[in-house]
């Protein structure tokens, strides 16, 4: 299959994570988004790995998902710390409760 | 290189003293032992360690730039942890863990001061964000801590993403994260010899150092986070972490991207003037002196986007200037902030007479910030702009930031008005021992010295 293919499957995807940042409310919609935005970078980068005859990028890859998970891990405990206090992981609400 | 290491090692004895040490004390006392440590650990690198040094692989290499700028932020840390050591260990339960992740945020900052590689510099932004997180949301039990952790998080993730992709079409463009060899450089000789990708992975990489260093339009978190983080670690979110972003910008921008600065230039010159308008206009209009405090962070991005606006060797001597003016600055002005009851303007009444070292001090932290001349603020400034003046062309934009400096100056004064010159009784939480008092004079001390010999700072 000619890398374009790649190259557009992978832009489609990370407009769509970012769409989905912006758009939607939901802390853990947001926080999958986010993740898909990074999925279509890995996606991407092996595709130019593979491109330029260069393993780096896929090294790189690893360290993506390495950090990505460190992020979730401290993401989602700072969700729950939301929600235990006020029982909702809308992000509409806190602008709410401030005034 | 050494430093790196120390200071991941250190973290990790610092999480550690936790379980061994009962007393609070004993843990701050530990802390303050392992930044002097972390200290001579930075400035072994720059004195003893001869010339540039390359290591893992090639992935860092620290010049002798990089090596002073780890000392001074280093030193910076030192000041931080002398000035709030007890109002960190008071945010809550987990004293250890914070000074711990202090340790890992510098870790981050070395590596960000030191890269050769996007690996590299995709991993320090990432160590020296994550912890930020966690310290915004420490204190748990305040809904607006809780929120300023969320939102520091959803933004910083969202513009991690961002910078990712940035790289990714930066590495197709050139077939190499070095941005030292040869492939990746040729790639951005001149206007020609660039593609598409790589020019959308210049701007990509833009929008995400914008968000990290809270340039405008990417700012809108910044308020919010600053102000909701517990008083203790806003300082140092706010100064040490910001200017070592700053440091991969300009490094990034200036090494690799030099020849192709027409690119570029003009997207940082609109930041520039958007930076300093909404950071200084909305400033005005704070009721509450941290609030202002953190819009004043964003005014000062601005004036740090000069340097990499600039593209010369004057630019980069303003930034280490400015780096440590505007982080001892705010340290001075947090100190204050920290002890009152009330943080509007209306609980700085009658300071002046209950405190008068601190309100002095505060006053001189406040005019550096300004730029007033005899403190360091002056000069800060001024090299900044002179390195935009020698550049030639777009000569509006100085003249713009020296007008916006002005209208800087208003909210700032504000605060020393409310001082000296307004009755009432400004209530402290608590009142600073003498050991606090000296160290307020030390602060203040290095700013009017640096306002007095500001060739200091430029080994």
């Amino acid at each position: 299959m000619p890398t374009e293919y790649y190259l557009f499957l992978s832009f489609a995807l990370f407009c769509i994570g970012v769409m989905g940042v912006l758009m939607r409310r939901n802390a853990i919609i947001i926080l999958m988004c986010i993740e898909l935005m990074l999925n279509a970078v890995n996606l991407l980068m092996v595709t130019f790995s593979k491109m330029h005859h260069n393993a780096d990028a896929q090294i790189f890859v690893f360290f993506i998902m390495v950090v990505a998970a460190a992020e979730v891990s401290v993401g989602l405990s700072i969700i729950v710390l939301m929600y235990r206090k006020v029982r909702s992981i809308d992000v509409n609400i806190l602008n709410r409760l401030k005034n | 290189m050494n430093a790196i290491v120390v200071s991941a090692l250190l973290g990790v004895l610092m999480m550690f003293s936790g379980l061994f040490f009962r007393k609070s004390k004993q843990i701050q006392a530990l802390a303050l032992v392992a930044f002097t440590g972390l200290l001579a650990s930075t400035l072994y690198d720059k004195f003893l360690v001869s010339g540039s040094e390359q290591s893992f692989f090639g992935m860092i290499h620290l010049d002798s730039y990089s090596a002073w700028f780890n000392v001074l932020i280093t030193a910076c840390g030192l000041m931080y942890v002398l000035l709030f050591h007890k109002n960190i260990a008071e945010v809550g339960k987990n004293d250890a863990e914070y000074f711990a992740l202090l340790f890992f945020i510098l870790c981050g900052a070395y590596l960000l001061s030191s890269f050769s590689n996007l690996l590299i510099m995709f991993l320090g932004i990432e160590i020296l964000s994550i912890p930020q997180y966690i310290l915004a949301g420490s204190d748990k039990e305040n809904i607006k801590s809780n929120e300023a952790s969320l939102k520091y998080f959803l933004m910083g993730a969202f513009s991690t993403g961002i910078l990712l992709m940035g790289i990714t079409l930066l590495y197709g463009a050139s077939g190499s994260f070095d941005i030292m060899s040869d492939k990746f450089t040729l790639q951005f000789v001149s206007l020609e010899s660039m593609s598409s990708l790589s020019f959308s992975g210049i701007m990509l990489l833009i929008v995400a150092f914008g968000f990290k260093v809270s340039a405008a339009p990417m700012h809108f978190w910044t308020p919010d986070v600053y102000d909701g983080t517990p008083t203790a670690f806003t300082p140092f979110m706010a100064t040490i972490v910001k200017v070592s972003v700053f440091l991969a910008f300009i490094k990034l921008f200036h090494f690799s991207f030099g020849n192709i600065n027409e690119t570029w230039q003009m997207t940082i010159a609109v930041m520039i003037i958007l930076t300093l308008l909404i950071g200084n206009i909305t400033a005005v209009y704070q009721q509450s002196v941290k609030r202002m405090m953190a819009y004043s962070s964003i005014a000062q991005a601005g004036f740090m986007l000069f340097a990499i606006y600039a593209f010369n060797t004057t630019s980069w001597k303003g930034l280490l200037l400015y780096s440590v003016v505007y982080t001892l600055a705010s340290f001075g002005v947090f100190a204050a902030i920290i002890k009152m009851k009330d943080q509007t303007y209306e609980g700085f009444n009658g300071l002046a007479k209950r405190q008068p070292v601190l309100a002095a001090t505060t006053a001189i932290c406040l005019l550096s910030l300004a730029g007033i001349p005899l403190t360091g603020g002056f000069f800060a400034k001024y090299f900044l702009l002179s390195a935009t003046v020698e550049q030639g062309h777009m000569i509006g934009i100085v003249i713009f930031a020296v007008l916006m400096a002005a209208i800087s100056a208003y909210y700032y004064f504000k605060v020393i008005m409310s001082m000296y010159f307004k009755d009432g009784d400004a209530e402290l939480i608590a009142t600073p021992s003498s050991f606090e008092n000296v160290l307020y004079i030390i602060n203040a001390a290095i700013l009017i010295l640096l306002g007095l010999l500001p060739g200091l700072l430029l080994l």
